[in-house]
């Protein structure tokens, strides 16, 4: 079942990787720095409106690369502002990344009681 | 020897980055990785119709990939190849969880794990809050939701 929708993904999530790779290279830049700011530019992109179209074109492509987790933070604030005004701004930062925060933490530390690093 | 002539000593011996090799690696390894996330999506749309549901669940199951992948030590040796493209999608994120954790748990589970497992991915989620916050705060108060 192979769909145009598998090479959209991978030409748009590689490319995002491929620009954070060559700025990597070219600049002073840390990879913290280079995932700080992918992640801001997808929070910001999200707010002017510009991720939600992105990731409808794109698909995982635009979801999994951690512009995705910024941009879904940003689109958790908007939808609990407009359900629960102010405050949610403060509780809607979590509505949709949480589940992969929480997912990150408990797979990790069950992870860490049976695994040891190998170097 | 002078601090110039040192400096430009180590700029002669320093063997120049592989970019285009680095880059293409991040290409395919990133656009690879971001592939088997629509399948994941694909996958969990027959379950989770909704579209926030459908990429919370895919976000859970590639942060499971990554996190297990590290586990077995599988992980560090994509990331060597791929740099960006293993760092910059959510698996990314993943390993740099799953990799502290098990690196800082022989310092107690308090102190160790539970202090410094997010040791990398803290300014991650510091700053996309942070950039989200200020974003989301400006576009509520010009639509007048607030």
């Amino acid at each position: 079942m192979f769909s145009i929708q598998y090479l959209i993904a991978f030409l748009v999530g590689g490319a995002i990787c491929a620009v954070a790779q060559l700025v990597l290279d070219t600049t002073k830049c840390t990879p913290a720095h280079v995932l700080v700011a992918t992640v801001s530019i997808g929070a910001i992109m999200q707010g002017l409106g510009l991720y939600e179209p992105f990731q409808d074109f794109a698909g995982a492509g635009a979801l999994v690369p951690v512009s995705g987790f910024g941009s879904s933070i940003t689109k958790g604030m908007l939808a609990e502002a407009k359900r629960l005004g102010w405050y949610g701004l403060f509780t809607g930062a979590f509505e949709i990344t949480g589940l992969g925060l929480v997912a990150a933490i408990v797979f990790s530390s069950v992870i860490s009681l049976f695994r040891k690093p190998l170097k | 020897m002078r601090p110039q002539e040192y400096k430009q000593l180590v700029q002669q011996n320093t063997p120049p980055r592989p970019i285009v090799r680095n880059t293409v690696w991040a290409f395919l390894v990133g656009g690879l990785i971001c592939t088997v996330g629509q399948v994941i999506l694909d996958i969990s749309r027959i379950f989770e119709p909704s579209k926030t549901g459908s990429a919370a669940v895919t976000l859970a199951v590639m942060i499971l990939i990554g996190a297990l992948l590290t586990g077995f030590g599988v992980y560090d040796e994509i990331a060597e190849l791929a740099g960006a493209g293993a760092a910059v999608p959510i698996t990314g994120f993943a390993n740099t969880v799953t990799a502290a954790a098990m690196e800082y748990r022989r310092e107690g589970y308090l102190q160790g794990m539970g202090s410094k497992m997010l040791i990398i991915a803290g300014p991650v989620i510091v700053y996309g809050i942070l950039s989200g916050f200020i974003v989301a705060l400006i576009k509520s108060l010009i639509l007048g939701v607030l």
